[in-house]
């Protein structure tokens, strides 16, 4: 199958970008890896009539440490966060969850902001993300702007993103030596998730629990209260709203959030 | 020393790994200049009536040629080309007023380029009034709402009888369950693909991927209404079969007639989504078995009761019942067996042939039945087959559904692969986890099977070869069965090279086109090395026998007593090797060349067993294989390496019906897994790497000693993997899980069986 | 709109539409027909390419979007001699194909899980080609024949480049 007609943009920089978004509006969709675009355009799910290309600007792909953050590129493909050193040194859990997305050749394309911008509830990264804490920079016509992860993911496909803006730059917290856990439930290796957690610094993030990735805040509270890992886990799903599919009804996607929360943060608590 | 049982590489491999191979899609042809390509278009609604279709936006998009519907076409309906099917339920070329799946053809659009198809055929307006849909065989079975209310009933067929009311009378534990054979997608790497040309000469070359040429010719020519001899068919390198390129499909047909009408040649491939709607789907059966007998483990009586989903159209599915009736007593000597099967109509996908066809579900249906047996008397599985299989013989065995064993160890080939498993340690270590509690705990999972290969050949059908030695010493093999991954380029010219000393680089087989091989059986249900594969080695003795009546001339020498030189390649005087002729000199004088059919003296039944170990995460419900060992019985093997791939594959296949794959379509007959997104095709990282234990007892059915080997691994490895995963939470008083045995499906196995325990606890 | 790119070595520069997939331009624009499609939703990997030294899914790249790339597929391994590459070498040893669709991609995907971890285990291998389908070999032969092919050092992880080698 193949994508209907479209106008192409192949921008040079971060402001033709945004003046290609400007002029076209929401008929425009942004292209970095491409590999949640294409596949939607190809089943002709998703029609935009003009394509801006951004994966041809340069200083997108970056991981650095700026103070306690870590700021990376919203340019940097999975495969360049899963092999980057500093990410590995100072928020060890983002490469590993890049390493769990897809499989190599997606890895090769994928962009975190792409993943980050495109909304999807059952995403590895935006999961990783929220779990970590920290910010969205997102770039529009007035300048820059920083969104809290907690409030980036409206719903399904949808972020607080105006259409004339771009997402520049993910933030997150330096966690360093802190545990953490990932635990991704899937029926073959490179399934989507049918519902993953991540677990970091008393923080537990859930994926394809709801209409966006989401925080599992009554495991959160308890364990802030101290209670055990078993207890606060067993509240994982308290809160969420989780769908029905083939792979898992909600009954079943309830029990997963709640084991995968237990095991996770069993090996946050074991890494640390 | 002989070629024959040695790992030869393959010949056609330099090729398809430098250029890649040649697939319909990829043919590149002055016939096909100029062609225009078709895209369909198909319902969204799985059952429901055409109000209205309406082309005129599609008329005017960029590139259209034609736009046709059904009120375009003046062709009959498909018939269903079955005996014992309604004469009601045909299938119309494009849908007119009633359409019966999603994937029903609608329309077809014609456009100069590719991408200008899609485009096009969005824009055709299709209004549907929706019908109830019938999704399941119990739907289907009410006959509330009829796919063909001119049949006045869902029912496509009906074989057997049902068991007499006293069948299990006598036995001390009876045990029934219904089992689920799900539908399954066959998923050829490689989609379905057609071109067709019309020639001046009024003749039409089809290119199509197909698993056989001939069988494909003939049945579009009587579709179409024309003289076979119009119709010249090619088959170029296929990327898999499975069973689902078993015969013509009717977008084959139907784009050569396109090709008449609009005066153009005419290309089609389908995409993946169009596939998993389109192309047939597999298995699909709804069992009841039910097993009796004594506690001691000794079976009585066996029943099986099949309800067969045939999908919207009749298709070869029809029929796949009675291979499962024939073989439903399986490895076994059960003194009383029962079989009955009924064949329905529902608002899906057709269904056809899968690795297998019929057969896996007759083994999957008895090797749980003896599982379930097995758990109620509390007994080990291995030992219950032990008690009851049929001991080895040599002489034929006729079953009690009439099936003829040619030969079988049934007993050896369990022990054989518990031993190779390490059974004993396997159980130990699984008590150890059971006693430990542990959240991963193993189960273990075996299967004895016997299936039939070369099948047709108890209806006597034949397969041709053609062989001929050039005068530059090269030979070229044209043969009737049609290689779609097999590696019959390489295993023909093995079997040429043994009797001819031509070695194997220096021949070509060719196969796969109606002009040049007239007659051929095409490669299906494990057929082709016992039929096609001894047609060759038939060949090459007639070829000896006519090279030494012209080498006595040219010697002369009285032809008895000549002989075959191998090292020369041609024939010399008896002990004086180098003394003689080669073929090539021979051809150059003549062509030297032979026709010949070779008919087998009836099927052939493999056998094995396998083994399969899990690891099962009790806490989710997710099973994941750990090992399986197989023994798989096809009598001589010609190619180690070739038969090893095609065990290979068919476990891979087995395991993921076990496991993972599964058709699925909401209540209102849409499907839920027509992208390869959705529909859980094994990949390797669900798979450990195979252990293979030999075993090979030769059949008397042909010279060769080969029986089939195509199948063995979605017979055997099915139910091991399905029993290993109920084997693994056994203990948990889990006694049976559909498949796939997904994690959810186990997970609630578990609860419920929690619940029950609970419950009977307090009672 | 134009794309420039090379090919195989081959520098070439065509008009195209900016739909087109990089598959159906190295397919049908280039006529390097190796390269095959499997399915519509980047998940058999049939279609894996290298693309400027990474393996890709060339049926989720636009052919617009290759600008400027270096793009080899199967065609471009071998020499003009029939001296088989080393992972092709290794399919063909261990009979790592049957039907062949997925062969290409698969050869082309297990020289980036080479150039990516030269001495892979088998549970790695796996994991390399997990975005790879086979409906023939069961994966079997595939894993050894990565195997086979790592035994050859360096050049199993590299493809034949005019900008030196890569993968």
């Amino acid at each position: 199958m193949i994508p209907g007609a479209f106008e192409y943009v192949r921008a040079g920089s971060v402001e033709e970008a945004l003046t290609a978004l400007a002029e076209h509006g929401e008929d425009a969709k942004v292209l970095a890896g491409g590999h949640s675009l294409l596949p939607l355009m190809k089943l002709r799910l998703a029609m935009p009539t003009v394509l801006v290309d951004i994966s041809r600007v340069p200083d997108l792909s970056y991981v650095r440490v700026e103070g306690d953050e870590v700021a990376i590129g919203a340019g940097t493909r999975h495969f360049e966060l899963e092999r980057s050193d500093v990410a590995r040194a100072e928020v060890p859990l983002l490469p590993h969850v890049a390493s769990r997305v897809g499989d190599p050749q997606v890895r090769h394309r994928g962009t975190l902001g792409g993943t980050v911008a495109h909304s999807d509830p059952a995403s590895d990264l935006p999961t990783a993300l929220l779990a970590l804490g920290g910010d969205v920079v997102v770039q529009g016509p007035n300048g820059r702007r920083s969104v809290p992860v907690t409030e980036f993911w409206l719903g399904f496909f949808e972020t607080a993103l105006e259409p004339d803006e771009l997402v520049v730059e993910l933030r997150t917290p330096r966690t360093g030596s802190t545990g953490w856990g990932y635990e991704k439930f899937t029926r073959r290796e490179n399934d989507w998730p049918i519902v993953a957690a991540a677990a970091v610094d008393g923080r537990v993030a859930l994926a394809n629990m709801g209409g966006t990735v989401v925080r599992a805040t009554a495991t959160e509270e308890a364990l802030a209260r101290g209670a055990s890992t078993a207890e606060a886990a067993a509240l994982a799903d308290e809160g969420t709203s989780p769908s029905s599919d083939m792979h898992a009804d909600q009954d079943y996607r309830r029990h997963l959030a709640r084991l995968l929360t237990r095991r996770a943060l069993e090996t946050a608590a074991g890494a640390s | 020393m002989s070629i024959l049982g040695t790992r030869v590489v393959r010949i056609e491999d330099p090729l398809f790994l430098t250029r890649g191979a040649t697939y319909t899609d990829d043919v590149v042809d002055e016939r096909l200049a100029g062609a225009v390509h078709a895209t369909f278009v198909r319902s969204q609604v799985a059952h429901g009536r055409v109000l209205s279709v309406d082309t005129t936006a599609a008329h005017k998009a960029p590139g259209v040629v034609a736009v046709v519907t059904a009120d375009d076409i003046d062709l009959d309906p498909i018939p269903a080309g079955l005996p014992m099917v309604p004469a009601a339920m045909t299938r119309p070329w494009l849908a007119k007023d009633t359409v019966r799946f999603v994937g029903d053809i609608i329309a077809v659009v014609l456009t100069e380029e590719r991408y200008q198809g899609e485009d096009a055929a969005e824009l055709v307006e299709v209004d549907i009034d929706p019908l109830p849909a019938v999704v399941t065989t119990a739907d289907a079975a009410r006959d509330e709402v009829l796919l063909f209310p001119d049949a006045g009933t869902n029912v496509m067929a009906s074989f057997g009888e049902p068991a007499p009311a006293d069948f299990f009378d006598g036995c001390e534990v009876v045990v029934t369950q219904a089992i689920a054979n799900q539908r399954v997608a066959p998923v050829p790497l490689e989609t379905r693909a057609t071109a067709a040309a019309w020639g001046e000469d009024g003749r039409v070359t089809i290119w199509c991927t197909n698993q056989g040429a001939q069988q494909a010719k003939g049945q579009i020519a009587g579709w179409l209404g024309l003289d076979p001899d119009l119709v010249h068919l090619v088959t170029p390198d296929v990327g898999g079969g499975f069973g689902a390129k078993i015969g013509a499909d009717p977008e084959y047909a139907f784009v050569a007639w396109l090709a008449r009408r609009v005066g153009r040649p005419v290309r089609w491939v389908e995409s993946r989504s169009e596939n998993l709607v389109g192309m047939l789907h597999g298995r699909a059966q709804d069992q009841v078995v039910t097993i009796g007998g004594r506690r001691d483990g000794t079976i009585e009586a066996y029943s099986l009761v099949v309800d067969q989903d045939a999908g919207a159209y009749p298709r070869v599915g029809v029929v796949l019942p009675t291979l499962t009736m024939l073989m439903t007593p399986a490895v076994y000597g059960f003194p009383k067996v029962h079989a009955q099967a009924r064949v329905l109509a529902t608002n899906t996908t057709s269904v056809g042939a899968y690795r297998g066809a019929g057969r896996p579900e007759a083994t999957a249906a008895a090797e749980r039945a003896i599982d379930l047996f097995a758990a109620e008397i509390g007994m080990d599985p291995a030992d219950v087959r032990r008690k009851n299989l049929l001991p080895p013989f040599d002489s034929p065995h006729t079953t009690p559904t009439g099936a003829v064993y040619d030969s079988g160890d049934y007993t050896a080939a369990l022990d054989r692969v518990l031993a190779a498993a390490g059974y004993p340690e396997l159980r130990a270590e699984q008590a150890r986890r059971r006693e430990r509690g542990d959240a991963r705990q193993l189960g273990i999972g075996m299967s004895v099977y016997v299936e039939i290969t070369g099948a047709d050949s108890g209806f006597g059908s034949a397969e041709s070869a053609e062989l001929e030695v050039h005068p530059d010493g090269t030979a070229t093999v044209l043969t009737g069965t049609s290689p779609h991954g097999q590696g019959h380029a390489t295993t023909w010219a093995m079997l040429a090279s043994e009797q001819l000393g031509i070695p194997v680089d220096r021949i070509t087989v060719v196969h796969g086109d109606t002009d040049r091989i007239p007659r051929g059986g095409g490669t299906m249900g494990s057929r082709s090395l016992q039929q096609g594969g001894a047609a060759v080695h038939q060949a090459a003795i007639e070829l000896i026998d006519l090279a030494k009546q012209r080498a006595a001339q040219v010697l002369e020498a009285d032809p008895a007593d000549l002989e075959v030189d191998l090292a020369a390649a041609g024939i010399s005087v008896r002990g004086v090797p180098g003394s003689g002729v080669t073929f090539a000199q021979l051809a150059e004088a003549e062509p030297l060349s032979v026709q010949t059919r070779f008919t087998a003296a009836g099927p052939t039944f493999p056998f094995g067993a396998h083994l399969a170990v899990v690891e099962v995460d009790v806490e989710s419900g997710k099973a994941e294989l750990v090992r399986i060992v197989t023994v798989d019985d096809a009598g001589t093997i010609v190619n180690p390496l070739l038969a090893e791939g095609q065990r290979h594959g068919g476990i891979a296949q087995g395991v993921a019906q076990a496991l993972l794959e599964e058709v699925l379509y909401d209540a209102d007959g849409n499907p839920q897994t027509s992208t390869l997104a959705d529909y859980p095709f094994v990949s390797a990282t669900e798979l450990p790497s195979f252990e293979l234990v030999e075993m090979a007892t030769p059949t008397p059915m042909n010279p060769l000693g080969a029986k089939g080997i195509g199948e063995a691994g979605t017979i055997g490895a099915t139910p091991a993997v399905h029993n290993a995963v109920i084997d693994g939470v056994s203990h948990l008083g889990v006694r049976h899980v559909d498949m796939p045995a997904t994690p959810m499906r186990v997970w609630r196995a578990i609860q419920q069986a929690a619940t029950r325990t609970q419950q009977e606890g307090s009672l | 709109m134009q794309v420039s790119m090379t090919v195989n070595g081959e520098e070439r520069t065509d008009d195209v539409e900016p739909r087109l997939l990089l598959a159906h331009y190295l397919r049908e624009v280039c006529d390097l027909r190796a390269t095959n499609i499997g399915c519509d939703t980047t998940s058999c990997g049939a279609c894996t390419v290298i693309v400027d030294g990474l393996s890709v899914k060339s049926c989720t790249v636009l052919a617009v979007s290759a600008e400027g790339a270096e793009v080899t597929t199967l065609e471009g391994l071998s020499g003009p001699d029939g001296e088989l590459h080393p992972v092709p070498a290794a399919f063909r040893s261990e009979h790592g194909l049957q039907c062949g669709f997925c062969t290409p991609g698969m050869v082309m995907a297990a020289i980036g899980v080479l150039a990516a971890n030269p001495e892979p285990s088998d549970r790695e291998v796996r994991e390399g080609l997990e975005g790879n389908l086979c409906r023939c070999t069961g994966y079997h032969n595939i894993v050894r024949a990565v195997q086979t092919a790592a035994q050859a050092g360096p050049a199993a992880g590299q493809v034949p480049s005019s900008r030196g080698v890569t993968a």
